[in-house]
């Protein structure tokens, strides 16, 4: 039988590669927010893993929603992504600097 | 080892390798293929955790509709690759500490412990993760829900009304303007005398 541990481990290793992912590939918008998909991944992993060893069904209905809300974000992040590629050119995130932040 | 752990390993290599390649491939397209098998593995975990719903949803949903968005749009605009990837090896001494670190404290804490707790017992043959799920869902959770599907209708709005663009010059009818318009605006009623050889 596997324990607990064992996916609560998988889920922080696969959070931690993707906070690496958002590090290494800054200038590409497009790779970030694949890696804001994989965070979310890891989170809905470990909801699923205590669902499961503590016989809780609400975690999964919790999975659920962030499902949902990963959806709606994807859809909108990609249409901005679209949007900005249209009228700059670029998708660059060192290029989108009109703000001076 | 049993076969449940043979199966599980095996899939977390998957998993792991399949994220490892996300973040480190050259090409867009590849990220984006590699992150759909990464969400096939982990449909295989969630099934192994008697969460079948959620497992389908995952491929159907993510697969089905997500990365094939995201594919769509990747193929769809002109990625300068080569300036995209400057700095990825600068970073990559930072990023590998961020990894290492971040990993070892999240293993110290969740690896050992209280959560090692053995799972439960499986569930019967004839049990529906689906149908206990549906129950939840429809009855304590109804609010929420519906919360969900307006999150979802404001995102299709929203997505619509960002890339709708108007180009001018394109030549294109107008159906209402056709529709309402009236005799006096196009025929003008002359009168004049009939002529006479």
């Amino acid at each position: 039988m596997i324990p607990l541990s064992h996916y609560l481990v998988l889920g922080a290793i696969l959070f931690a590669l993707s906070v690496t992912g958002i590090f290494l590939n800054r200038k590409n918008l497009i790779i970030l927010l694949m890696c804001v998909e994989l965070m979310l991944l890891a989170v809905n992993m470990n909801f699923v893993a205590f669902s499961h060893y503590l016989g809780d069904l609400v975690g999964q209905v919790f999975v659920f929603f962030i499902l949902t809300v990963a959806a709606a974000e994807a859809a909108i992040g990609l249409a901005i992504l679209v949007l900005v590629f249209r009228n700059r050119e670029t998708i660059n995130v060192q290029d989108l600097d009109e703000m001076k932040g | 080892m049993t076969v449940e752990e043979i199966l599980f390993y095996a899939m977390s290599t998957v998993l792991v390798g399949a994220a490892v390649a996300v973040i480190t491939v050259r090409n867009p397209v590849h990220a984006a293929l590699a992150l759909v098998l990464a969400f096939f593995a982990t449909a295989f975990h969630w099934v192994m955790l008697e969460a079948e719903f959620l497992g389908i949803l995952l491929v159907l949903v993510y697969v089905g509709a997500v990365m094939v968005l995201f594919l769509f749009v990747v193929m769809m605009l002109d990625i300068n690759v080569a300036r995209m990837r400057e700095g990825f090896a600068r970073f990559l001494p930072v990023g590998l500490v961020v990894a290492v670190g971040m990993m070892g404290l999240m293993a110290m804490v969740v690896g050992a412990g209280v959560f090692r707790i053995p799972g439960p017992e499986r569930a019967a043959a004839d049990h529906s993760n689906t149908a206990a799920l549906g129950h939840l869902l429809y009855t304590e959770y109804v609010y929420p829900f519906e919360i969900a599907a307006v999150i979802l209708l404001v995102a299709i709005i929203a997505a619509i009304v960002l890339t709708l663009r108007r180009r001018p010059g394109t030549l294109h009818l107008d159906p209402g303007r056709q529709a309402r318009v009236r005799r006096n605006e196009r025929v003008r009623m002359v009168k004049m005398h009939s002529e006479k050889q």
